[in-house]
């Protein structure tokens, strides 16, 4: 496993992201865009960032336990986490993506 | 999606609708709750259910659904916070539903939204647009007409944002509205609020609140509609309960005294009460009281009741709360009553439970289910009187008015006995019912020279002509007798005193016999002497005759012997007349 007992990711970790949104919403837009500036920053080159509209592939939305837009989900490294809202507040995303520890 | 959709033509007609274009209500099938809400809920908007944990809401909700789906073809979405498909399959398929078959079918749709705050890590602006997705597919792929949100709370434990998901839950029930579904929302109840999360204040169409009391350690279920906008209802609590068969309402206080009257008369399975009763027995449809004290024999009056009906070819559903089914067939075969063919034939129904088993709305819950089932003819509440036990006085006596009323609206007739305490006025009921009752026979014991008898009198019997007589009551291998008291000088006497009296009586009218037939002996006895006087007269002026007979015969032939000598003596002295009278 390429996790440690605390669950923070390695800087040598492949992400794999997926970010379920409803339509081009401000806030989905705000959170693409947010989402693609923190990867640039902390692990540009290994990431991969999944788009899913739920608007067009509403099944998901149950499969995937999807309640709050936008969500977030880190899939890899594992374990898989959620993060939600539109990624405006970087510190918490950082801390809600396991980037740094919570102050 | 979105747009609210004209009532499809396969739903069953509004049975509820009033006639002046009131508010139309979806019913919800379950029993009782109709009834109070005057038709079901409002149909096409959200109804908040809300009450105590472990208090019935998320089955109500259920119910709601899956009966929508059975029996008036309309198709529901059952949106789960808290459980998962597989548990709440689980739990209504003790209810006699099959949740998984209503789901293959495509008339029930089932969602697990599954909150986990540990998950959820919030970074901003975020709307739950998803839940509005989900739900939407749901109903779509259905084409649901109900929806069930079980419970919505659970929300506001996993999100921390409270104002963004209040504008949220607002939105909610307007989207619910626009979609034309109607909705169930389930709410935990809160302290000094109705919800804990105050979602009373987003649905203002109809509130239900259930509760779940516990009173001198026994517990009873409540429901009680706090608000229905623009539709009357039933404004008291009333008890259900939840049994195998999901959940019964009991629509208690909307009784009305409306109810027919038969004048068809039941005998009451003793032909001398019958004929005490203006001759043919109790009227169909009352209510008959037996008090008496400890002994008196009331369960036997009304197993000779039950026995009459089942011999009718009627039902009878006998609610003992003192013994049980098998020692009552036992105690009543003593006195000649085999009760035992009629519960095989399914006529006798006999149900035994404590008084305290149940809370007193529980017993009438009970009760009305027990008659909805078996539907009898005629009830038999064997004591009623310990329903006090069960509840307060006057709870009991308002429990035994609406199982009076609910039994008349029936046509059943009801037959409640009543032990009277020592001590207590005869004319005294515990529960304090007897001015609601028809036919009244009060059943006691007359104590006297050393013993104690049964006597039976009817106290009061509406609209029949009955006796004013106390009879002396007897418990014979043959069944119940009633037997004339005897009232003379020494008043009134039962037992071996009557039966003492009645022998002096035997044994008087003896020598009274006696001194007749003495008499006419006599009288025989002279006839015959006279007769015998007579004969002997007879006998003598016989004898009398006779003599004379012989003398007159006597004197001729001795005329004749004159004659002749007297002709010999003319022929000897030669005499010519004689000769000439020769030739």
């Amino acid at each position: 496993m390429n996790t440690r007992k605390n669950g923070s990711p390695n800087d040598s970790d492949k992400w794999e992201l997926r970010l379920y949104t409803a339509g081009q919403t401000p806030k989905s837009l705000a959170a693409i865009k947010n989402l693609k500036r923190v990867c640039e920053e902390h692990f540009a080159g290994r990431y991969e960032i999944e788009i899913i509209d739920l608007l067009k592939n509403p099944r998901l939305a149950k499969d995937d336990q999807i309640v709050a837009i936008p969500t977030l989900v880190r899939k890899l490294p594992e374990p898989v986490r959620k993060i939600i809202g539109d990624l405006s507040d970087t510190e918490r995303t950082l801390v809600g993506l396991q980037l740094r520890q919570q102050s | 999606m979105g747009k609210p959709e004209a009532l499809p033509s396969r739903a069953k007609p509004q049975r509820s609708e009033g006639q002046r274009g009131a508010l139309p209500k979806a019913p919800t099938g379950i029993s009782g709750l109709d009834e109070i809400t005057l038709g079901g809920l409002p149909r096409g908007r959200p109804t908040l259910v809300c009450g105590a944990a472990g208090c019935g809401k998320t089955l109500l909700a259920m119910e709601f659904l899956l009966r929508g789906a059975e029996q008036f073809g309309e198709t529901g979405v059952f949106m789960a916070f808290e459980e998962t498909e597989q548990d709440l399959s689980q739990n209504v398929r003790s209810l006699g539903f099959d949740l998984d078959k209503l789901v293959a079918d495509h008339k029930i749709a089932v969602d697990y939204v599954r909150i986990e705050p540990a998950e959820i890590h919030e970074t901003g602006e975020y709307d739950l647009e998803g839940l509005f997705l989900r739900l939407g597919m749901a109903i779509d792929s259905v084409g649901a007409k109900r929806v069930v949100l079980d419970t919505l709370e659970a929300l506001f434990g996993g999100f921390t944002n409270q104002g963004l998901l209040r504008a949220e839950l607002r939105r909610l029930f307007r989207w619910l509205k626009d979609k034309g579904v109607t909705a169930i929302i389930t709410g935990e109840r809160g302290e000094g609020s109705l919800t804990r999360q105050g979602l009373e204040e987003y649905v203002s169409d109809c509130v239900i609140l259930l509760d779940h009391r516990v009173t001198e350690q026994v517990s009873t279920r409540r429901l009680r509609i706090v608000k229905y906008r623009g539709s009357t209802h039933g404004t008291n609590e009333y008890p259900f309960l939840i049994d195998e068969n999901g959940i019964h309402v009991l629509p208690l206080t909307s009784l009305k005294l409306n109810h027919a009257a038969s004048t068809e008369r039941i005998s009451s399975g003793v032909s001398r009460l019958d004929s005490m009763l203006g001759g043919e027995g109790y009227y169909r449809g009352s209510s008959v009281l037996i008090s008496g004290t400890a002994g008196t024999g009331k369960t036997s009056l009304s197993a000779h009741f039950a026995n009459a009906t089942c011999a009718r070819g009627e039902r009878c559903l006998y609610l003992a709360f003192e013994e049980s089914p098998a020692q009552l067939v036992r105690n009543m075969k003593s006195i000649g009553l085999d009760l035992n063919p009629w519960i095989k034939k399914g006529l006798l129904r006999l149900e035994a439970s404590r008084p305290t088993l149940h809370g007193i709305e529980m017993h009438l819950a009970v009760i009305h289910k027990m008659v909805n089932d078996f539907d009898p003819q005629v009830v038999i509440i064997d004591p009623v009187s310990n329903f006090s036990s069960a509840g307060s006085g006057s709870d009991a006596e308002a429990m035994v008015l609406r199982l009076i009323d609910f039994l008349k609206s029936r046509q059943i007739t009801a037959m409640f006995v009543n032990l009277t305490a020592g001590g207590d006025a005869w004319e005294h009921t515990d529960v304090g019912v007897s001015s609601l009752i028809d036919t009244w026979i009060l059943l006691r014991d007359i104590e006297l020279a050393g013993e104690r008898n049964r006597g039976l009198y009817v106290l009061k019997s509406r609209g029949m002509k009955h006796s004013n007589q106390i009879r002396e009551f007897l418990l014979t291998s043959d069944g119940i007798q009633l037997q004339d008291v005897y009232i003379g000088s020494e008043g009134v006497l039962t037992g071996s005193m009557r039966a003492a009296q009645e022998d002096r009586e035997k044994a008087a009218a003896l020598a009274r016999g006696q001194e007749i037939e003495r008499k006419q002996r006599d009288l025989a006895r002279k006839r015959a002497a006279l007769e015998a006087q007579i004969a002997a007269l007879r006998v003598e002026f016989e004898a009398a005759e006779d003599e004379s007979k012989i003398v007159a015969e006597h004197d001729r032939a001795r005329e004749q012997q004159l004659a002749s000598d007297r002709s010999a003596a003319a022929l000897r002295r030669g005499a010519d007349a004689a000769k000439r009278n020769r030739k």
